[in-house]
């Protein structure tokens, strides 16, 4: 049975199609894998009889040959996307019981390619964070041990509170944590600042960021609408191409999605990267910044440079500041988005004497202390006599931000190599209950992606001295995905396949 | 820039989040350090420089001025924690 878990989604589907395996066997396979990580709290709801009739139509339809391109394929799905009918609460508490009556775009799309679904993944609270540590419903383990570790002392720890185990990072930490122990093939994942791509470097995977407005964002738990975008994990650049494809598309329904039509992904997959020119930004050398990930880069530019692409140095002046920026734009507009959990439509209530009392315990008690904050600098920063000074001026150092990608892509760049986070995984409880802004910088090098609105993909370069994952950043012009699946087939062929940590956990 | 604590309590009462007393020092805290790390921008020389309102270059698309749906009030209301004759209810509001 595990063997079925280990395949790619590649693989399983070819296996699917010539009929060797059938969905409802490798969806089982899954379903008893998720069982036995129960203790990585990657999944907040398993929703195996939903997959097993989903699996079973699957299995009708390659009978009578209408198969779709992710027919059969058990998946997961980050607890942002509106499912209807099923547990949908982006692990807040403020959306307790929250049942949609209606189907996000993008899952409505893995549906309709034939996917199934195992359950919904454990994320930050709204997506506002970097470890996981923020859901309601509590961390998530990543299946990497802390280095040394032995496998009783971490089933200890993942017994209790998790202290010490080592973070998937986040927001999609459950995403990542759950395709990196092979307890679905491929996940959905969001990013707004970093969630797919740090997540991807900190558990050894693939995820990719695509161009703002490529997926449609209708029935996705908003944060921040002009930075959020839905996007794959999956453990192979083909198995995100493949997903990618699925998810993306126009739609009626979000007048931010774009019309184009969507290639075929997985056909830039193996492509060649000769005569392509690479990026290299000086900005993001950091002042500090570990050995460690200055020789990974150095190693993937060589890699590149092998498969025949030029390498070039290249500026993006204002790069130091789009974090900061980032930090007045996200939360002024997730503090307008936010403002509709008042009690009343849906999720938590906390009677009040007024309406006024209830809008105000019940936001009290159904956010936990992050979004409390977001949502107060967002408030402060959209407040009368601030606006200017804090709101609009972050959204012109956005087009600065902006402004230097289009210089290096008009320069003839095709893509930026950069590193995916300024260290491997860092251990649950170990950052940011100090100061919130130590946690923040997890997102150095992700956030000026979506500050910028281009796409980002993260693939595995390597381990760091102590054995765990990092990875390497490919940034390209907008709506060109296909270059990054191109030159992150290169990085993962060059690094050879990621060997993901054996079942500890199980 | 930095907060006292009556901006604290200010800031909450626009947000509609309750924050008692012994949580306001430790908020302005956390507050004051987001908005420290954030004058990084004052560095930046914006003048003439045109603020982001669309991150990609595109038109919003129209549609004709039809209603597309209705008459789902069952399901607007399924999820509320409170309703009454296909309401949603809230405490009284008007004297």
């Amino acid at each position: 049975m595990s063997d079925l878990t280990s395949l790619t989604l590649a693989e399983a589907r070819d296996r699917l199609k010539s009929r060797t395996i059938s969905s409802v066997e490798i969806t089982k396979a899954h379903l008893a894998a998720i069982e036995r990580a129960r203790g990585l709290n990657a999944f907040v709801a398993v929703t195996a009889d939903k997959a097993l009739k989903m699996a079973e139509a699957s299995d009708t339809r390659f009978a009578t040959k209408d198969a779709g391109a992710l027919e059969g394929l058990p998946i997961g799905i980050k607890d942002l996307y509106a499912t209807e009918g099923v547990h949908t609460q982006a692990c807040s508490h403020i959306l307790d019981g929250f049942r949609p009556v209606y189907e996000s775009t993008v899952t409505a799309n893995l549906w309709r390619d034939g996917a199934v679904m195992l359950g919904k993944l454990n994320m930050d609270e709204f997506a506002m964070g970097s470890s996981n540590e923020t859901s309601y419903y509590g961390p998530v383990a990543s299946p990497w041990a802390p280095p040394n570790w032995s496998r009783d002392r971490a089933r200890a720890a993942m017994g209790s509170d998790k202290r010490g185990l080592l973070t998937p990072g986040g927001s999609s930490g459950g995403s990542a944590s759950a395709v990196s122990a092979r307890l679905c093939l491929a996940a959905t994942a969001s990013d707004t600042g970093g969630s797919i791509r740090q997540p991807a470097a900190f558990t050894g995977i693939v995820g990719i960021k695509p161009t703002y407005g490529r997926c449609s964002r209708y029935g996705m738990v908003a944060f921040a609408s002009s930075l959020d975008q839905a996007g794959p994990l999956a453990r192979t650049v083909r198995d995100a191409a493949i997903m990618l494809r699925s998810m993306a598309g126009p739609d009626p329904k979000d007048s931010t999605c774009s019309p184009t039509p969507v290639p075929d992904y997985e056909a830039a997959v193996g492509r060649s990267v000769k005569g392509m020119t690479i990026g290299v930004p000086k900005e993001y050398r950091l002042e500090g910044m570990s050995s460690e990930i200055e020789r990974l880069w150095s190693r993937g530019a060589e890699w590149l440079r092998a498969a025949g692409a030029s390498i070039v140095e290249v500026s993006l002046p204002h790069t130091p500041y789009a974090l900061p920026a980032y930090y007045i734009v996200a939360p002024a507009e997730a503090s307008s988005n936010l403002a509709r959990y008042d009690g009343v439509r849906y999720g938590l209530r906390e009677p009040g004497a007024d309406v006024l009392e209830l809008y105000e315990k019940t936001r009290a008690h159904g956010f936990g202390p992050e979004v409390r904050r977001r949502l107060m600098i967002g408030t402060y920063v959209l407040s009368a006599g601030y606006y200017d000074a804090y709101y609009v001026r972050a959204q012109k150092i956005r087009t600065l931000i902006k402004r230097d990608f289009e210089r290096v892509f008009a320069d003839g760049v095709d893509a930026v190599l950069t590193p995916a986070t300024p260290s491997a995984a860092f251990g649950i409880g170990e950052k940011g209950s100090d100061n919130p802004v130590e946690m923040y910088l997890n997102d150095i090098f992700t956030v000026t992606v979506n500050m910028a609105g281009l796409p980002g993909l993260v693939a595995p370069a390597g381990l760091s001295s102590d054995g765990l994952p990092l990875g390497l950043q490919l940034i390209g012009r907008p709506f060109d995905e296909e270059t990054l699946f191109a030159l992150g087939e290169t990085i993962e062929q060059s690094a050879g396949r990621m060997a993901l940590p054996e079942p500890w956990w199980a | 820039m930095s907060v006292d604590r009556n901006t604290v309590r200010r800031i909450a009462r626009l947000a509609r989040i309750a924050v008692s007393e012994a949580e306001t020092p430790h908020l302005q805290d956390e507050i004051n350090a987001i908005l420290k790390f954030v004058e990084a921008l004052d560095a930046v020389d914006v003048a003439g420089v045109e603020p982001m309102t669309s991150v990609t270059p595109m038109r919003l698309p129209m549609r004709e001025d039809v209603v597309t749906d209705g008459d789902i009030a069952k399901l607007v209301l399924a999820n509320a924690p409170l309703t009454e004759d296909g309401f949603f209810v809230v405490p009284k509001v008007i004297e």
